[in-house]
């Protein structure tokens, strides 16, 4: 049944174990703040200037794209030196280049500005508490830290710096990076970490402690690609060199500030800075919002319906046997209940290693959908066996009286009487679905999830509710859907 | 037709039926009578192989009913029971055609063979086209008839076909009923609660009591000579305008 699970979803998704090396788009990573998602659109513009087609794939944190980069699923995106030599090698070797050549992984020379982390506080908070340095942390058991959970998790972050400051503070909290700027100015929390590009620093006019111990690393920009990149698009490596040394810590930050305080889109700040420094002639599509819904419209539809489709050949049969079978339907109705006490973003996240494994895709779409189908199985499952239990016992027996075979009766009989009940149960699914895809947004999964999490990281309420909308009157027209084709169904009593 | 020989069946460790050894007269009417768990439902579902015996045999044609040869059975044996049976997703043509369908007959052969049934039947010509809930009670028990008689059955078997109807339309059906099985010469066995209907209907009467065959025998020989003081108890209780007199 896994198998055949499998086989449906190879077919409807349309993946290909195979994958067409040299004839793939080049594929940009990006971490899920602002000024990596510049830093990418910059690499995928220059990407395209070399005459190859590009995307963008927003990944989440550091491990997951270091996981996609040398796993082959993207082909270059933007580090910090700081973070390759803590986080990712958890070393400090002599020859760093040497070092990610092991991993088959090639890093350019620093595109100029530094993004340390440091910590960050309001000005009047600082000064009615004689703060200016890190070690003066020490003083104030009672601060309130927020930061983001990479921070809390990373040996240069958190971890790191608790133990080599000797800094007491337990009411420490995991929050959204702009949630931790809004808390910090509203005075929620004390301290927060800060990228010292970030445009909020000027925008709220916060102080930066000083870091007196020297615990932070530098952290230069640098491109981290493949190496075989290099041998299949050398173009598009030498178009990448062009930025070495030629964004400012200034350049940055502006940037930065664009996109979170003026809401401007981030391919258009890449572009307008490569016309200006490189005298690029790149050219960014500004999508219509008409044009963007459309495309999340139909990248959220094919997360949806393959995963729908796929349940309903899945669990209707399940259902079936479940209710031949009743030690069997009571292990298989378990089973797909506990699938639905995982919670949903965990599930999403379990299946990035095991479509990895199975179709060799562990971003986008197929972990996406193969969490979605997973989902949808119980409430089709669960309908499917109380709609066949609940058909009188006196209509079975006629229906075996006539002298009609097994299958003859399930499928001339028994499915028909439970069709309403089973169709309920496919609606249920329906709508939980496009609900839960929305959380796709986390993988790269795109659909209505991405403007949404991208809404959130920038704290632009309508770019969120460009997701949010069209995600509820998706919802709405799906149950709307079912309600007519249950209505027909119905009319037959 | 059908011959039960030592057959028993019990549920959950209490005894249902028998031992049992029963023959049905071909082409004539048999019915079952008896009080509520006498266990005349269970012999009438042993015939087809709805149930399986725990001992002894059931023949049919002088095939043994077994789980392998039921199906057989069951398409050359019509089965009818109380207010129908019908699939209710179904229109009355539907659920009467759906084992013609399901065999491949082809479309002329069947709406001939529902003309003439319904003829036979007297449903009316609307009928046909409306789903179960949409007819009467006793229009439904014509189409479970048709149903039941689609595939030209060599046995009938009727399981209280009329009981849930009112009196005057149980009459009609009765009188309908008894007519087709007349002219149609086919081996009736029908399972009733009620004497005058068996008095009606039977060329033979067996009457069972807690599983064993109390007495069989003509309608006229229950009234006039009852083999034991139930059998008397029994005929009594059923209040009726007749009391059928011995034949001479």
């Amino acid at each position: 049944m896994t198998r055949l699970a499998i086989a449906a979803l190879v077919l409807l998704t349309g993946c290909s174990p195979d994958r067409a090396g040299s004839a793939r788009p080049v594929a940009v990573g990006s971490k899920k703040f602002t000024e990596s998602v510049i830093l990418a659109e910059m690499a995928a513009q220059l990407a395209r200037q070399a005459g190859t087609d590009a995307n963008r794939e927003d990944l989440g944190g550091t491990p997951a794209l270091w996981l996609a980069l040398t796993q082959g699923d993207i082909d270059v995106y933007p580090e910090y030196t700081g973070t390759i030599t803590r986080q990712i090698l958890q070393a400090d070797p002599p020859d760093l280049a040497a070092a990610l050549a092991a991993h088959g992984v090639r890093m350019s020379r620093p595109l100029g500005f530094r993004n340390n982390y440091a910590l960050g506080m309001r000005k009047d908070v600082a000064a009615a508490k004689g703060i200016r340095y890190v070690s003066d942390l020490r003083a104030h058991p009672d601060l309130r830290l927020g930061f983001i959970h990479e921070f809390l998790d990373r040996p240069d972050g958190w971890p790191g710096l608790k133990p080599h400051y000797g800094l007491p503070q337990t009411n420490v909290r995991g929050m959204n990076h702009t949630l931790a700027y809004r808390a910090l100015v509203e005075k929620a929390i004390d301290v927060t970490e800060v990228y010292t590009t970030d445009g909020e620093i000027a925008q709220y006019d916060l102080l930066v402690l000083e870091d007196d111990r020297h615990f932070f690393p530098a952290y230069e920009a640098v491109w981290l690609y493949r190496a075989d990149l290099e041998d299949r698009r050398p173009g598009v490596v030498a178009q990448l060199r062009r930025l070495e040394g030629r964004i400012t810590e200034t350049d940055m930050q502006r940037m930065n500030a664009r996109v979170q305080e003026e809401k401007a889109n981030e391919g258009q700040v890449a572009a307008e800075f490569l016309t200006r420094t490189l005298g690029a002639e790149v050219s960014v599509a500004d999508e219509s919002l008409a044009a963007r819904l459309i495309k999340t419209t139909g990248e959220h539809l094919a997360l949806v319906v393959p995963s729908l489709l796929a349940a309903v050949l899945v669990a209707v049969p399940l259902g079936v046997l479940a209710a031949r079978r009743p030690a069997l339907g009571r292990g298989v109705l378990g089973a797909t209940g506990v699938l639905q006490t995982i919670p949903s973003l965990a599930l999403l996240l379990f299946m990035i290693p095991v479509m990895k494994f199975l179709l060799d895709e562990g971003t986008g779409a197929p972990p996406a959908v193969a969490a979605l189908f997973l989902y949808s199985l119980l409430p089709i499952v669960r309908n499917t066996y109380t709609g066949l239990k609940g058909i009188p016992h006196s209509l079975q027996e006629s229906a075996e009286a006539l002298g009609l075979t097994p299958w003859a009766i399930l499928w001339r009989v028994e499915l028909p009487l439970a069709a309403p009940t089973i169709l309920a149960g496919v609606k249920t699914a329906a709508v939980i679905n496009v609900g839960t895809a929305t959380l796709g947004g986390f993988i790269g999964a795109g659909g209505y999830g991405r403007p949404i999490l991208r809404g959130i990281d920038k704290f632009d309420i309508p770019l969120m509710l460009e997701g949010a909308i069209p995600a509820a009157l998706m919802a709405l027209a799906v149950e709307g859907l079912f309600e007519l084709a249950e209505r027909a169904v119905a009319r037959r009593p | 037709m059908f011959q039960l020989a030592g057959v028993t069946k019990s549920y959950a460790g209490r005894s249902a039926l028998g031992p049992i050894t029963l023959d049905t007269l071909a082409g004539r009417t048999t019915v079952l009578i008896g009080p509520s768990g006498c266990g005349k439902s269970t012999l009438l579902r042993l015939l087809i192989g709805l149930i399986e015996p725990d001992a002894g045999t059931v023949t049919f044609d002088g095939t043994p009913v077994t789980p392998e040869t039921a199906r057989p059975v069951r398409r050359r044996t019509g089965y009818v029971i109380q207010d129908g049976g019908l699939f209710p997703h179904l229109t009355a043509r539907g659920n009467i055609t759906l084992m013609a369908r399901h065999l491949g007959w082809d479309r002329a052969r069947i709406a001939a063979r529902v003309a003439e049934l319904a003829a036979l039947t007297r449903l009316p010509a609307d009928g046909l086209d409306r789903y179960p809930h949409q007819l009467s009670g006793g229009q439904r028990q014509r189409v479970g008839l048709m149903r039941a008689l689609m595939l030209d059955p060599a046995a009938l078997l009727l399981d209280e076909p009329l009981g849930a109807l009112d009196p005057l339309v149980r009459a009609d059906l009765q009188a309908d009923l008894r007519d087709v099985f007349g002219a149609l010469g086919k081996t009736v066995v029908m399972v009733t609660h009620d004497l005058g209907e068996a008095a009606f209907f039977a060329a033979r009467i067996v009457l069972l009591r807690d599983g064993q065959v109390v007495q069989e025998g003509s309608p006229a020989d229950l009234w006039n000579r009852p083999a034991d003081p139930f059998v008397t108890r029994f005929v009594q209780a059923q209040r009726g305008p007749q009391i059928p007199q011995e034949a001479t």
